[in-house]
């Protein structure tokens, strides 16, 4: 399985803040985008976004990086700390 | 991390004294620098009544590590300390602190304007704003991706340049990179 988590408006509009899917073959960080993009009107608008991050395993990523079973994903809005 | 370093990610206050005496107790640096980020008044014109921090736990202090390494890569620091709050915070209260040491005022300084600049375009923190009129999720701001990007940039160039004036330089400028 892989955990996917959303934060801040993300989260918000989406109404949950993480979900498990199971892992398939090939899986990037991009075609999980697009597999969940794929629900409804809804999540393809929030996971459309061109300014959406993704982080693999806790750490910033290309839309390009690979996926295992086990991994952890988190799809969120630009940062704004500090 | 080093003993040298303090990250943390905390809901409570921070002591500025507190932290200045941790980061000022060596005779060997000659310089501290520290920044202080707080809760104000307005945002683009509309007012802010506070402020709510979310964070990404795990990864937000997996980021604050990976920066102050890269800073110590940067520049000769001794002390090194990043500290943010996540949660509730009223108007006028500290939200982050950065603080660093080091023999000579110009690296203290360059790197604590480096950390802030990465943390504010690196780290998962996400602000959520209360006002007059309701909540509002604050939107990125174009000028500090510029910011962090130039630091990239004159990396980048020193690095040219190097390479340039003597290739004996070579191994240690692939090393930097």
């Amino acid at each position: 399985m892989i955990k996917v988590l959303f934060f801040a408006q993300v989260r918000e509009l989406l109404g949950t803040d993480r979900i498990e899917i199971p892992a398939r073959e090939g899986e990037t960080a991009d075609s999980l985008r697009q597999q969940l993009a794929a629900r409804d009107d809804k999540w393809a608008r929030v996971l459309g976004s061109d300014k959406l991050l993704v982080a693999v395993n806790q750490t910033l990523c290309q839309w390009n990086t690979q996926l295992t079973d086990g991994d952890e994903v988190a799809f969120f809005p630009p940062v704004t700390g500090g | 991390m080093t003993d040298t370093d303090l990250v943390l990610v905390q809901s409570g206050d921070f002591s500025v004294a507190h932290e200045y005496a941790r980061l000022a107790d060596d005779p060997a640096d000659g310089a501290v620098v520290t920044f202080v980020g707080k809760v104000r008044d307005f945002n683009d014109g509309s007012e802010v009544t506070g402020l709510t921090l979310e964070h990404y736990p795990g990864m937000t202090e997996k980021v604050l590590q990976q920066i102050a390494q890269e800073a110590r890569g940067r520049w000769p620091l001794n002390r090194l300390t990043l500290i943010h709050r996540v949660g509730s915070l009223q108007l006028g209260e500290q939200i982050v602190f950065i603080g660093v040491s080091s023999a000579h005022r110009k690296a203290a300084f360059d790197a604590c304007e480096f950390l802030i600049d990465f943390l504010k375009t690196r780290a998962p923190f996400w602000k959520l704003e209360q006002g007059q009129q309701g909540r509002r999720w604050i939107d990125a701001r174009d000028s500090d991706a510029q910011a962090a990007e130039a630091w990239t940039s004159a990396q980048q160039s020193t690095e040219h340049s190097s390479l340039e004036h003597s290739s004996s330089e070579h191994s240690s400028v692939e090393k930097e990179a």
